[in-house]
């Protein structure tokens, strides 16, 4: 490195209008304004506090399907998978008056070319007494009408599970015996009994009818029911086992992946930059103590300390940027820095400074860093990366706060689950493919501003 | 080399091991103040003799007749005059001074829950049997990428502005992206799809009966991780040494050798290659050191049962006694990678003997 480096300086301003000349500087510029307008439009739409909390809540996601695929995944599986099904306006038929019994009818059409996943009905009903008894029956296209269960609400809000019932799976069982003339082979999954075509064992399509009898404890008793088939895509980003929205974690969690890489980079960097300077200009003890630091750092075990602490002292993720900053205050980053500073301390206008009396901290923060500032400015993107997988790493062991939707604890719920076993690729892939995105972009911004501020790069 | 080189390099290694060794010792009295502001630490020491001392009050025949309650008084005030003797009940510096005696002979404590698998609690034990394992792993894994990414630099270099030397640069941004993420892909296409490779794990179960399968099925659960820190460093390693070796091959001794009209074999090795060394090995022993970082959550994502798993089962049982013994273990590690690097660069850098 020679002095030759230090004469050309380039602005703020002079830099982004030489990124924008490279192909790839405009490729990464493009993807952040892509994900930060996504960002903006998802913190406008709801505040981040309130997302956290519908992330966090279990109640709110009953109504979506569990594990789902995205919408544009499904269209790659040549299948026309079934979505969710909401069973609304149902035929009202007043069997009795005393005791009060209505009958109400569904009316299916199902087309789709896969089973779908589960069978719940919402159950709302106000009573004086006795909740009301339900019978709920099931017509598939052959024309056969089964008693699925029999079941008395057992609180006013009530959830029956179609597809968890063991009962009615043994009614199936029975169905497809009495059906075939012998016990099935195959295993009759309760799907398999509603929706299932006896012979081919395939989804039979057809018009399905689904018929509750209620029977009320008093005549001025009411119910509202909403039954709803469970498909298998949803949305443009999946579902995962809590039946989330992965978009909305995506959402949520690239800002905040985002503001921990370019914080813990900004200011690691500006503080060995400080750090540096200070020691390469004062020279002396004060060097040779901010030397020694460094070299203790190196040896420090960086990674196993960032999980002990986290996880003895349960700190939120901005918490654990404070530490992190602490943990690397002295980098290695300072010697290469340091070697710069010694070269600018002789350069001529640094000496013009100290004859007209120019202060310490004047030349330094003034005269120095903003010299030395460009050659670092690749090093400081190109290491935001290596930050935003530090937090991905720290929530595969799980030891960063749970509730933040973050990237990286997207990653380590999947993982948790079983995602690569079970064949859940998009739930890994989504917010990898985003942490993946970001980080080449840096990587591409980082290349090109050191081309531009580094001109030798640009011969070789 | 003379007897005199050897004797400066003998004083040389002398000098560093003992200021790593002061450094390390900082670091770990360092990780021990860090621990103890939770209390950990001292919370170790009291489970460990709280038990021994309980061990011995259910053997010794004097106490047999005492009920429960009495017992648990004489264990507590046991426990107490142990922790007296032992200097436990002086004010925090001091006792962090005896903390950093332990940590330094290894002395770790006993695991709250984990066992090794010689069934053994003791921290030591646990931390040990595991870390031939993450050797085994990461030197294969780092010395692969070294000569790889050697070979190739040198090859770029001489090749310069060809189409592979274009790609690999235009590649280089993917280095940004660490192995294991890369890992968690290559699971996903060599085991959920493909089903050819183990998704992770060190040797099937049960193991082959010879010791050649072993080998061989050892070697087989390694293609992955391996394959996963090459994909990942490859590309840039590749471009930075070609970047070497452009600058060392415009020397004018090169263009001098090669008006000679020296073997380009022999230009590479002796006038490109040696004198681009130190860099490079200062390159590999931070590969090295970051490989060793990397290793927790490399042998996290494919269950490789190294120092990193080992971490990871502590974080989930929350065994506070082996994550600290862990964290003790990677200062000693890096103290010792950083000495035998240093010890290769005396060896090859001439500056130092002199």
């Amino acid at each position: 490195m020679d002095n030759m480096e230090f004469t050309s300086s380039y602005s703020i301003k002079g830099i982004f209008r030489e990124i924008l000349r490279y192909k790839t500087g405009v490729f990464s510029l493009l993807i952040f304004a892509i994900l930060i307008l996504m960002s903006i439009y998802a913190y406008l739409s709801m505040p981040y506090e309130k997302a956290k909390e519908l992330w966090n809540d279990s109640q709110a996601w009953l109504k979506y399907p569990r594990n789902a695929i995205p919408t544009w995944l499904a269209f790659f599986s040549g299948k026309n998978l079934p979505k969710n099904i909401y069973l609304k306006e149902p035929k009202e038929e007043i069997i009795s008056d005393n005791p009060k019994v209505i009958r109400y009818t569904y009316n299916i059409d199902y087309t789709y070319d896969d089973f779908p996943s589960e069978f719940n009905i919402f159950l709302n009903s106000s009573f004086k007494e006795n909740p009301p008894n339900l019978k709920i029956y099931w017509i598939n296209p052959y024309g056969d009408r089964i008693l699925l269960a029999e079941k008395t609400q057992r609180a006013d809000k009530d959830i029956f599970y179609i597809g968890n019932e063991f009962s009615i799976e043994q009614k199936f069982t029975d169905y497809y015996k009495e059906k075939l003339g012998f016990y099935p082979t195959f295993p009759i999954t309760i799907m398999k009994g509603l929706f299932g075509d006896i012979e081919t064992q395939q989804v039979k399509k057809g018009t399905y009818r689904l018929e509750i009898e209620v029977q009320f404890g008093d005549k001025s008793d009411t119910i509202q029911i909403e039954p709803i088939i469970y498909g298998k895509v949803y949305g443009v980003a999946g579902t995962d086992h809590l039946r989330r929205p992965l978009e909305l974690g995506i959402l949520y969690g690239t800002p905040i992946d985002l503001a921990f890489g370019l914080g813990a980079s900004l200011s690691i960097t500006i503080i060995q930059l400080i750090l540096a300077t200070i020691s390469g200009w004062y020279g002396g003890w004060v060097d040779n103590i901010i030397q020694r630091l460094t070299e203790i750092y190196m040896l420090l075990p960086f990674l196993p300390l960032m999980i002990m602490i986290s996880l003895f002292y349960k700190l939120t993720i901005w918490q654990l940027l404070i530490v992190l900053i602490i943990l690397s205050i002295f980098g290695s980053g300072i010697k290469t820095q340091r070697a710069m500073v010694l070269q600018v301390k002789t350069l001529p206008y640094i000496e013009a400074a100290k004859t007209y009396g120019a202060s310490n901290m004047r030349i330094v923060f003034l005269y120095i860093i903003p010299k030395i500032l460009p050659p670092v400015i690749p090093g400081l993107i190109i290491s935001i990366p290596a930050y935003i997988f530090l937090e991905a790493i720290l929530s595969l062991f799980g030891v960063l706060d749970p509730t933040e939707p973050t990237l990286g604890r997207i990653i380590e719920e999947a993982f948790q689950n079983g995602a690569l076993y079970k064949g859940f690729y998009y739930w890994v892939i989504e917010p990898s493919l985003i942490i993946v995105l970001l980080a080449v972009s840096f990587a591409l911004l980082g290349f090109v501003i050191d081309r531009i501020v580094n001109p030798r790069l640009k011969e070789v | 080399m003379k007897i005199e080189g050897i004797k400066k390099i003998l004083i040389y290694f002398l000098k560093r091991a003992i200021a790593i060794f002061i450094t390390v010792a900082i670091a770990i009295y360092l990780t021990i103040v860090i621990a103890n502001a939770g209390g950990y630490v001292d919370k170790i020491i009291e489970d460990e003799i709280r038990m021994n001392v309980a061990m011995a009050i259910r053997n010794d025949p004097s106490v047999r007749g005492f009920t429960d309650e009495q017992k648990q008084k004489i264990i507590e005030n046991r426990v107490r005059n142990e922790m007296r003797r032992r200097g436990l009940d002086q004010p925090f510096i001091i006792r962090s001074i005896y903390h950093l005696k332990r940590a330094l002979l290894l002395d770790l404590g006993t695991a709250s829950s984990m066992t090794s698998d010689s069934g053994s609690m003791l921290v030591k034990n646990i931390i040990l049997e595991r870390i031939p394992l993450s050797i085994l792993l990461f030197t294969t894994i780092t010395i692969i990428n070294f000569f790889s990414a050697l070979y190739l630099g040198l090859k770029l270099s001489r090749r310069y502005g060809s189409f592979l030397d274009k790609l690999i640069v235009y590649l280089s941004p993917l280095s940004t992206i660490p192995g294991w993420f890369y890992g968690i892909f290559l699971i996903m296409i060599f085991y959920s799809w493909l089903h050819i490779l183990p998704p992770g794990g060190f040797i099937d179960f049960p193991p082959p009966p010879t010791l050649l399968g072993k080998i061989l099925n050892v070697a087989k659960h390694m293609i992955l991780p391996v394959l996963s820190w090459f994909i990942s460093s490859i590309f840039l390693s590749a471009y930075s040494e070609r970047n070497f070796f452009l600058i060392y091959s415009t020397e004018d001794y090169v263009e001098v050798a090669k008006a000679k009209g020296l073997p380009d074999k022999v230009i590479e090795r002796r006038y490109i290659l040696r004198p681009a060394l130190p860099p490079i090995i200062t390159s590999f022993a931070l590969a090295l050191i970051s490989s060793w970082m990397g290793a927790i959550v490399t042998e996290a994502v494919f269950n490789w049962p190294g120092l990193g798993m080992v971490l990871s089962r502590a974080i989930g049982t929350f065994d506070a006694p082996v994550i600290v013994g862990v964290t003790v273990i990677y200062a000693y590690l890096l103290g010792a990678t950083v000495l035998i690097l240093d010890f290769i660069y005396a060896l090859i850098d001439p500056r130092v003997r002199i």
